[in-house]
């Protein structure tokens, strides 16, 4: 395990990780009296898919929020890209390369699943206010630029045929995936997302995991999940954390988590769905 | 029949952005615009320019205003009588302290002074939301009115504590004064419409109003897309209250002439607007329009059919015309939230599909 900790490896499947892109440093975070995390250590490498499990209330979404700016904690750092972050205001954290989705859906409804997606794109965007009002030119030409890369995330994600939906009409499932295209819009160099598959059916879970093994593969993202489904992480994952009430217990191949006692007692002998 | 995108195919991205995707609704535009610009002006005359197209355009202006702020970034304003006081009082200072400048660029300026004074009272939308920023902004109305009351300054020491619009001519037309020609002042209006709301569309349709609705729909998930919260809140605050100073300076230099700032731009004001979009409809700027001439229409023509035709004393119109609009602003909040603009897109979808439902 250690060797791996410094540099990058192989992975099971033959693909090349990377060194490390985010490190998480003795976090700790509290709500009051509430411990939410409580010193927890460990990195993400570029291009693999980590994932972060553990039994609800563990802490996973909390430490999710301070990598993306929502929480700051009270103790330790956050390392990216080989320097300490700063303190950052959540549209700084996406203005550096970090996207994600939410456990609860977080998608703009009233916008049509174009303009949703077309978001992802602000940062891309560089004209200022006076050349978008004029629109001609520069603007108009930006626009339809950037609809381009939307456009291939749409055929990549198939949601051509909803496009001009308004998001608030679709099923649930369809906008977990309007809200990945979002996501992926950004071209993050990091995209975590926290449950993307809860509550969806067999089928939908199924396209999931591809649409992420597709991304990961595809694009080269480096992507941090959450996940309940046991199965769907050990298919997915390079590399999984476990987490119990805001403690890291174990930390490593999905198989090696498997195995270590603490996991064991912890959070697999628990019955969860 | 022949209104309908089948076989109207777009072969690029930039087609499919247009502001008229649909052919027959692009030549409509067209058509309206040839209607308003090469027609009207010369039949129009002084009772229809002043009951009827001069209300009607320069509330579509405060209201395009007000529909980026409320409708496209889902800041609340109860300040819009306010800021187009300012406006007026800032179009007045320019057009008295440097008379041999285009009253055309005293209005535009305006407007930028409406923006900077609208930026300042939007700071607090970064902390506060809905209610308490209505409140806010309720303030910022009360006290503008009351600074332009209060300081001498603003109406240049007239005894009379108005402020009143010299003479300012464009090309040598009069469109401020006592002399003006219906037309002229027609005319002089709606190019600022035009201009206002192409760069309204102009501005909903890209990035700028991506980011204000992203804000409206859902502001931490704007957040994490990477919006700038107080940027895009600001900005909305600057535009909106730029159209809504255009407005509050054609207001009162070319269609009133002589302003007393609490008569004219008092809560009723910011009420009166607010209700236009909320008829009219939310973040649609076809709905700015709509709920301008609805609101602007609906008393001349109550009082025409009531007061001309069947006799009845004028108080007693006015007062059904008070529980008219409130009925309406009711029943759309409750039916129909998004307006007028939304009644006429069901309107044309069943159109479009027409005569095959199916
Ligand atoms: N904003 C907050 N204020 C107060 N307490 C919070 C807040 N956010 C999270 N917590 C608490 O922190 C703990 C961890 O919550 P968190 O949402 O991170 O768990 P989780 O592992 O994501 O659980 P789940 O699987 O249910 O999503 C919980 O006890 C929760 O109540
Ligand atoms: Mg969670």
């Amino acid at each position: 395990m250690s060797d791996q900790m410094t540099e990058g490896y192989i992975t099971e499947d033959g693909r090349k990780i990377g060194g490390t892109l985010m490190e998480m440093k003795n976090i700790t975070l509290r709500f009051g009296g509430v411990k939410a995390i409580t010193d927890i250590s460990f990195d993400i490498k570029e291009g693999e898919i980590r994932a972060i499990i553990g039994p609800n209330g563990a802490g996973k979404s909390s430490m999710l929020n301070v990598i993306s700016g929502f929480y700051v904690p009270q103790e330790g750092e956050v390392w990216y890209k080989g320097a300490k972050r700063p303190q950052m205001k959540p549209y700084q954290v996406a203005q550096q390369g970090i996207a994600r989705t939410f456990q609860n859906i977080a998608l703009f409804e009233g916008m049509s699943v174009l303009d949703n997606v077309m978001t992802g794109r602000l940062n891309h965007m560089k004209t200022n206010m006076f050349q978008q009002a004029i629109w001609k030119g520069k603007a108009e030409k930006e626009e339809v630029e950037n609809r381009e890369v939307v456009e291939k995330i749409i055929d990549f994600l198939e949601i051509q045929s909803i496009r001009k939906t308004p998001v608030g009409r679709l099923p649930y499932g369809l906008k977990k995936r309007v809200e990945l295209a979002r996501a992926l819009a950004v071209e993050p160099h990091l995209l975590l997302l926290d449950e993307p598959m809860a509550g969806m059916n067999v089928e939908e879970k199924e396209d999931m995991s591809r649409f992420i093994l597709d991304v990961n593969d595809e694009f080269g993202t480096t992507i941090a999940l959450i996940e309940h489904d046991m199965g769907v992480v050990m298919d997915l994952s390079d590399r999984v954390v476990v987490m119990d009430y805001g403690k890291k217990i174990g930390d490593g191949t999905p198989d090696e988590v498997r195995n270590n006692q603490d996991v064991i007692d912890a959070y697999l002998g628990v019955s969860h769905d | 029949m022949f209104y309908r995108e089948a076989g109207d195919f777009k072969t690029t991205y930039a087609d499919d952005n247009q502001t008229f995707p649909i052919k027959f609704d692009r030549y409509r535009y067209y058509a309206v615009l040839f209607f308003a610009f090469l027609i009207v002006p010369f039949v129009i005359n002084d009772y229809w320019v002043n009951a009827v197209f001069m209300p009607f355009l320069i509330y579509s202006i405060a209201a395009i205003g007000l529909n980026i702020l409320v409708g496209y970034c889902g800041q609340v304003s109860l300040g819009t009588g306010g800021f187009m006081a300012v406006g007026a009082y800032a179009v007045y200072k320019l057009m008295t302290a440097f008379p041999e400048v285009s009253i055309f660029i005293h209005i535009l300026l305006a407007g930028g002074v409406t923006s900077l004074v609208g930026v300042a009272f939007g700071l607090p939308s970064l902390r506060i939301k809905g209610f308490y920023l209505a409140v806010a902004t309720l303030a910022a109305q009360f006290f503008l009115v009351w600074l332009f009351n209060k300081v001498p300054w603003f109406y240049n020491y007239s005894a009379s504590g108005q402020i009143s619009a010299p003479e300012r001519t464009v090309f040598g037309i009069a469109v401020t004064g006592p002399n003006t020609a219906a037309w002229a002042t027609y005319l002089f209006c709606l190019i600022f419409v035009t201009i206002c709301a192409l760069i309204a569309r102009n501005l909903t349709r890209g990035t700028t109003g991506r980011k204000w609705m992203a804000i409206r729909d859902m502001d931490i998930a704007a957040e994490i897309i990477g919006v700038d919260p107080l940027k895009s809140k600001l900005s909305a605050f600057a535009v909106s209250s730029f159209f809504i100073g255009v407005s509050g300076a054609l207001f009162f230099s070319v269609y009133l002439g002589a302003v007393e700032v609490g008569e004219v731009f008092g809560i009723n004001k910011s009420f009166l607007v607010l209700f236009m979009i909320i008829i009219g409809g939310l973040g649609s700027i076809f709905g700015s329009f709509a709920g301008a001439a609805f609101l602007v229409l609906l008393p001349v023509l109550l009082k025409n059919v009531l007061v001309g035709m069947l006799g009845w004393p004028t108080d007693l119109a006015a007062h059904l015309e008070f529980m008219i609009v409130g009925a309406l602003i009711i029943i759309f909040l409750i039916a129909e939230p998004h307006g007028l603009a939304q009644l006429w897109r069901v309107a044309k979808e069943k159109l479009r599909l027409w005569p095959f439902p199916h």
